[in-house]
């Protein structure tokens, strides 16, 4: 455990500097945000570095923030330094009309699904993927189902509106 | 040989390999994914995968639900191994919510989570045998893992399904019934568990069809993000109880037990001394547990009113009582706004829980990581160049289960 989140994020921002925001920690865990061209650059940074060696890519998906205009996707990737046995996550913010992304699968085998379930069900657009087709959907399907303009229930119904949940 | 029964059109290149079809009905797949694989002989030239034919959209029901609900939602993952599935999700809420729990708390989860890693392991060692022509094994350890569902049924009521505890502990006590059978089998299992190593551990035939078949080595494991049994195989030692103790698994003394080629021989052999592992962790959880005396011995939820049903009598006498009691059955409880990534060692590997929160009574996004739907992409890899009965095989000692494929 000689890893820590502070050594980290020294280590990153001497590389990267001003492009790296919103650093947190939320419950623990270091996770900051790159813009969506540098997401490449920065994996393999992460993996290539002596100190880092972040070279388990734990899990990979995305979010639909539909009211943050301009940035409505986020890209999620959580990697796992397995010798010092820590992690980290990071994301980058991509423009849903322009969802388009570099693939990690050249480092990555496991992004291979990861990234073909994110494009199944938020349409993220991986530049370079090798097939990017959808995984767990049928193939004639014209949307994306997780973003979230695709409501669950039926719209007709008002006893389940968005304020009974919290949100109105 | 082919020009007397087909007349080829000019020009054209005669197929000479054979397309098979396995699955997704094929009762070598254990579950519904397809395979489709190119034949050259008996030999595999190419395999390509197609899962997702009992995808439930689970991510998107969970996002309308409040959390205690997708409990259920969680059972449906690895349906060999629900408990682990529903503590690792109630684990992530208390992470979100800042809940701590009581030790023995801790402790009777623990057993649960063994228990039933003992009755997925199970499942897989002896399904293994079963693709190899041994179909005594399989029945014979049907007994242990019936006893391990009675076990489940004395705590929560369900066998397969459990939705077994609550978000803040357990939904009641675990009964007499329920620590007498757990001594049954901590008395009777270890008995059978070595028969059953017996008939397959050191037999020439089961030797022969799984040593060698499957093989791949850490480095690719790694990167295809191999977790649990089918990572250790390969010989990395890593597992999430070791390394991001969740549950007060430190308390407990057990080994990680690897192999060295990462083949099916060597997941074998993992699994069945995984099982021993957790038959040790085990006597130490209920020893622990009968440590408690007293008033600490009746524990089995946190203190949280907001999140942990009160007791019906107290609804039925004591307004706030009565008041949270609503709140929580209607999931009218606000979140707290949060980022949470939760991980624990399922029956086959990491299984993660990433939720957001954006302070709603239901989650803004939920994602699992499941472990055998990152892996079974290896499985071209896996088995090109080896013969069909390998690949039928090495999908059984993956320990692919549909529910979690598919989510």
């Amino acid at each position: 455990m000689s890893l820590t989140n502070e050594t980290i994020q020294a280590r990153i921002t001497e590389k990267f500097g001003d492009q790296l925001l919103n650093i947190e920690e939320p419950y623990g865990m270091l996770s900051f945000e790159v813009p969506k061209e540098m997401n490449l650059k920065v994996l393999n940074f992460l993996y290539d570095d002596e100190v880092l060696k972040f070279r388990f890519l734990t899990d990979l998906t995305a979010v639909h923030y539909p009211d943050d205009k301009g940035r409505e996707l986020a890209v999620v990737y959580h990697l796992h330094n397995m010798e010092d046995n820590i992690r980290i996550r990071f994301k980058v913010f991509t423009d849903i009309n322009t969802p388009d992304v570099y693939t990690a699968t050249g480092l990555f085998s496991a992004a291979n699904w990861m990234e073909r379930e994110t494009y199944d069900f938020l349409g993220v657009n991986f530049v370079g993927h090798p097939n990017l087709k959808r995984i767990l959907n049928v193939e004639e399907m014209d949307y994306f189902p997780l973003r979230k303009e695709f409501p669950l229930e039926d719209q007709t119904r008002i006893d389940k509106d968005d304020e009974m949940f919290g949100r109105g | 040989m082919s020009e007397q029964h087909i007349k080829l059109p000019e020009g054209s290149i005669e197929k000479t390999t054979t397309t098979l079809n396995l699955g997704p009905t094929h009762p070598a797949t254990h579950g519904v994914m397809q395979n489709i694989l190119e034949l050259d002989g008996e030999r595999i030239v190419s395999a390509d995968q197609t899962i997702g034919y009992i995808h439930r959209a689970f991510e998107k029901l969970a996002e309308r639900r409040p959390l205690y609900q997708i409990t259920t939602l969680t059972d449906r993952l690895n349906y060999c191994s629900s408990p682990i599935n529903n503590m690792g999700w109630h684990l992530t809420c208390e992470k979100l919510l800042g809940l701590k729990m009581p030790k023995r708390v801790d402790y009777l989860r623990v057993i649960i989570m063994e228990l039933s890693r003992i009755s997925d392991h199970l499942i897989c060692n002896s399904i293994v045998g079963v693709d190899a022509g041994a179909y005594t094994g399989f029945l014979y350890v049907m007994q242990y893992r019936e006893l391990i569902y009675e076990i489940y049924e004395e705590v929560c009521g369900a066998r397969l399904t459990t939705n077994i505890g609550r978000i803040g502990g357990f939904e009641r006590n675990f009964n007499d019934i329920a620590f007498q059978k757990l001594e049954k089998f901590l008395k009777e299992y270890p008995k059978v568990l070595k028969e059953f190593e017996n008939l397959f551990q050191r037999n020439r035939i089961f030797m022969d069809r799984t040593k060698g078949t499957g093989a791949i080595s850490a480095e690719r494991a790694l990167n295809y993000g191999f977790t649990g049994p089918n990572l250790r195989a390969a010989g990395v030692d890593y597992d999430v109880r070791v390394h991001t103790p969740y549950s007060s698994y430190e308390d407990f003394q057990f080994n990680i037990s690897v192999g060295t080629t990462g083949d099916n021989y060597d997941r074998w052999l993992v699994r069945n001394q995984e099982m021993w592992q957790s038959l040790s962790i085990l006597e130490q959880a209920y020893q622990k547990v009968q440590e408690f005396k007293g008033a600490e011995a009746e524990v089995y939820h946190a203190d949280a009113p907001e999140y942990y049903l009160p007791k019906k009598e107290d609804v039925y006498t004591k307004m706030e009582e009565l008041i949270w009691h609503f709140k929580i059955v209607m999931g009218e409880t606000q979140i707290p706004v949060g980022e949470v990534y939760h991980s624990v060692e399922g029956g086959n590997g990491e299984l993660g829980y990433y939720l957001i929160s954006d302070g709603g009574r239901t989650p803004f996004r939920l994602h699992f990581r499941r472990p055998c739907f990152v892996y079974y992409q290896a499985f071209e890899e896996l088995v090109k160049g080896s013969m069909l009965s390998d690949a039928i095989m090495t999908m059984s000692s993956l320990n692919l289960i549909a529910g979690e494929l598919d989510a």
